[in-house]
């Protein structure tokens, strides 16, 4: 039972970090219906600004959550930066093109900055630091769910809140709303949808970092490689949920992270990989609208 | 005025923006940080003649390039036009059979495995560039023809001109065996898939170990035999050049007679659009699967002489990076143009050779020439003629073009 236990809160603490990344692929999708192949680097180079900072103020003598705080905020500062440069440079002049051209686009995107990340830094694993303090009162249940994995699922959830009541009670919410409704009809309306595109992108990033920095702390090691593997799950999540959908986003995180957790524990681990894309491919053939997704009559 | 200042500010925020990964460098173990002030400086000047540039470019595109492109272009005369085209396939034909003798054998390596990426980008252009269907994992059905002749052979002996075949129907039978599945999918869930199944057929191959002897891979795979007479290994090299010649003609023959047929017309009418394409009579199922089972069975058939050629192969060949390098090869050759796939697999698989001081920076400047291609150059290097017809006056004479 204890065993059932741990894997249980394995795979919490996998969904919450696939739920974070997975909100960006699920609001820009919503948007623009374009598959963010970059955002998986975003986690990464979130990740990556993280490990900078930390160490450079561990060396200069900073520790404890001050360390965690500041990195964190120059990890969402910085992986904002980058959501909106990618997003002006390599789809903003793709609006009006065929669907194939933005997807190709991204891909490149994507093979850009794991590539630039790789000769500015290295191609090694790096050892992270963990930034998380062991809290005292985890002490008796350490040995199943240790404090990061504590600070993972509590972090996700507060950002899920906050998210939701952004997007459901803001000006800012209402606005993207009804772009991700009717693209012309929001223009129309009087809202500057470029702009709600591009905030769009940055609230996706910073998410995006979040996971990236917690994660990273959590494992206790990064390379320019992570973003990759990290973005093709939390996609299939997305999908998973029914893509479009922020609700959907977190139950196909979740969803994936329980399957993934019991299947590696009872299963094998060799062949972690393998059940997320079986997964993957299962949900779209038998329900390509994913869980809470809705199945769109397609008009002429 | 406006650019420069707007320049400046491009140039400030890239500088901003690369600060932390190109400045700072920590060595976690040592617990020292290098500073490279000097890249800063790179960013900086870097980034202010790209926006110029990019300025450049935008306004051109705005301009519009359709006149140019309404004329009829070189590589359109050499192609369609018998006067040319035949004079330059036989110099070329000629180059390409004297080639091996006027250098050494490591060019003729190099030169095989471009060729392996000419049928390999041709092949994905029947899928991605003809039927518009974006497929991610194309090196698995190469890795199922490179594992089928070395495992087939390791374990039963059967020589390569068994194998080739052999390689091309599992190529065929597991192209089927993805387009089954994804024919009711959209563009990017495609994508998405595809990309999952390369993966999954990866992950087997590299922990199945009782079936692919795992990341180690298969030594000791047989060379290709001269009509049941062994051959030794440098002239085995020779061998395999002459065939991929032979297998590159035989491919743009097959091609190019496909692109011009019922089933080649379909896939250019189901990528402009599915919908009328299914109002027009065009089974959408069986379009598809063909378009993958096609463009399968050229990987699968490359996969046999690939292994043949390296007489080694293990799951490392077979990552996602190579279905991107052959996906940009599709995308900067220009996606359904034969000349321009094949043109793009020379550049990007030799030039990165010759210029060994930048082979390291070879994958950077595939991605970004993929999102500028995209931006700039939708239609790749060289465009895809599609044939078109023009009315010329009352007195009937319509011409093709």
């Amino acid at each position: 039972m204890e065993y059932f236990f741990e894997l249980f809160l394995g795979g919490l603490t996998r969904g919450s970090i696939y739920a974070l990344i997975a909100l960006g692929y699920t609001m820009v999708y919503g948007i623009i219906e374009l598959i963010n192949f970059a955002h998986g680097e975003i986690y990464m180079i979130g990740a990556f600004t993280a490990l900078i900072v930390a160490s450079l103020l561990t060396m200069a003598g900073m520790d404890g959550m001050a360390v965690l705080a500041l990195s964190m905020v120059v990890a969402i500062i910085y992986a904002g930066a980058y959501g909106l440069t990618i997003e002006k440079i390599a789809y903003k002049p793709l609006r009006q093109a065929p669907r194939l051209s933005p997807l190709i686009s991204a891909i490149g995107m994507s093979i850009f900055l794991q590539n630039y990340v790789l000769l500015a830094q290295t191609s090694d694993f790096l050892p992270f630091p963990s930034l998380v303090p062991e809290f005292s009162f985890m002490e008796p249940y350490e040995h199943i769910f240790s404090s990061s994995e504590l600070m993972i699922v509590v972090v996700t959830a507060v950002s899920m809140l906050v998210l939701t009541y952004l997007i459901k009670f803001t000006k800012m919410g209402k606005a993207m709303r009804a772009s991700a409704q009717d693209r012309t009809m929001a223009m129309l309306a009087g809202i500057n949808v470029n702009r709600i595109i591009s905030t769009t992108f940055i609230i996706g990033s910073t998410l995006a970092a979040v996971g990236g920095v917690l994660i990273a702390s959590h494992i206790g090691q990064i390379n320019f490689y992570i973003g990759f593997i990290a973005g093709i799950k939390a996609f299939t999540a997305a999908v998973l949920g029914g893509i479009g959908s922020i609700p959907g986003a977190v139950l196909g995180s979740l969803v994936l992270g329980w399957t993934e957790s019991f299947a590696t524990g009872y299963v094998s681990s060799d062949y972690e990989d393998v059940f997320a894309f079986t997964l993957l491919v299962l949900i779209l053939i038998f329900r390509p609208a994913g869980i809470l997704g809705k199945t769109k009559t397609q008009k002429v | 005025m406006k650019n420069l200042k707007q320049s400046i500010l491009i140039s400030l925020w890239f500088i901003f923006l690369t600060f932390p990964l190109m400045v700072i460098r920590v060595n976690t173990v040592e617990q020292e940080v290098e500073w490279r002030w000097i890249n800063m400086a790179f960013i900086g000047v870097g980034a202010f003649i790209c926006s110029y540039i990019w300025r450049y470019l935008m306004a051109r595109k705005e301009k519009g390039g359709n006149e140019e492109e309404s004329k009829t272009s070189w590589h359109q005369t050499l192609t369609m036009d018998k006067r040319y085209a035949i004079p330059a396939a036989a110099l070329i034909l000629t180059l390409a059979i004297i080639f091996p003798n006027i250098v050494s054998e490591y060019r003729i390596n190099t030169m095989i495995s471009a060729l392996i990426y000419v049928v390999l980008g041709l092949g994905l252009n029947i899928v991605v560039g003809l039927a518009g269907l974006l497929d991610l994992g194309y090196v698995a059905f190469y890795a199922v023809g490179a594992y089928s002749y070395a495992l087939l052979n390791h374990h039963f002996g059967l020589s390569f001109w068994a194998c080739l075949p052999l390689g091309a129907l599992l190529g065929a039978f597991f192209g089927i065996l993805l387009g089954i599945p994804v024919l009711r999918l959209r563009g990017d869930y495609l994508a998405i898939v595809t990309l999952g199944f390369g993966e999954i057929i990866r992950l087997i191959l590299e922990n199945w170990n009782e079936f692919s002897f795992g990341p180690s891979g298969i030594a000791n795979i047989s060379n290709p035999t001269f009509f049941g007479q062994e051959i030794s290994r440098s002239s085995g090299i020779l061998f395999i050049y002459y065939l991929m010649i032979a297998l590159v003609i035989f491919t743009i023959f097959v091609v190019n007679r496909l692109q011009n047929s019922r089933l080649g017309r379909s896939w250019v009418a189901l990528r402009e659009d599915e919908i009328a394409c299914q109002a027009m009579g065009i089974d959408r199922m069986k379009t598809k699967l063909a378009a993958f089972a096609l463009g399968a069975t050229w990987a699968g058939m490359v996969g046999v002489i690939f292994a043949a050629k390296t007489s080694f192969i293990n799951p490392a060949s077979f990552t996602f990076l190579e279905s991107a390098i052959i996906l940009s090869i599709v995308v900067l050759g220009g996606m359904g143009s034969i000349l321009g796939v094949i043109l793009a697999a020379f550049v990007l698989i030799l030039l990165p050779e010759e210029l060994r001081a930048f082979s390291e920076y070879r994958m950077l400047i595939f991605g970004a020439s993929m999102v500028l291609m995209m931006v700039f150059r939708p239609q790749g290097i060289i465009a895809n003629v599609r044939r078109s017809y023009e009315y010329h006056g009352l007195d009937g004479a319509e011409e093709a073009k």
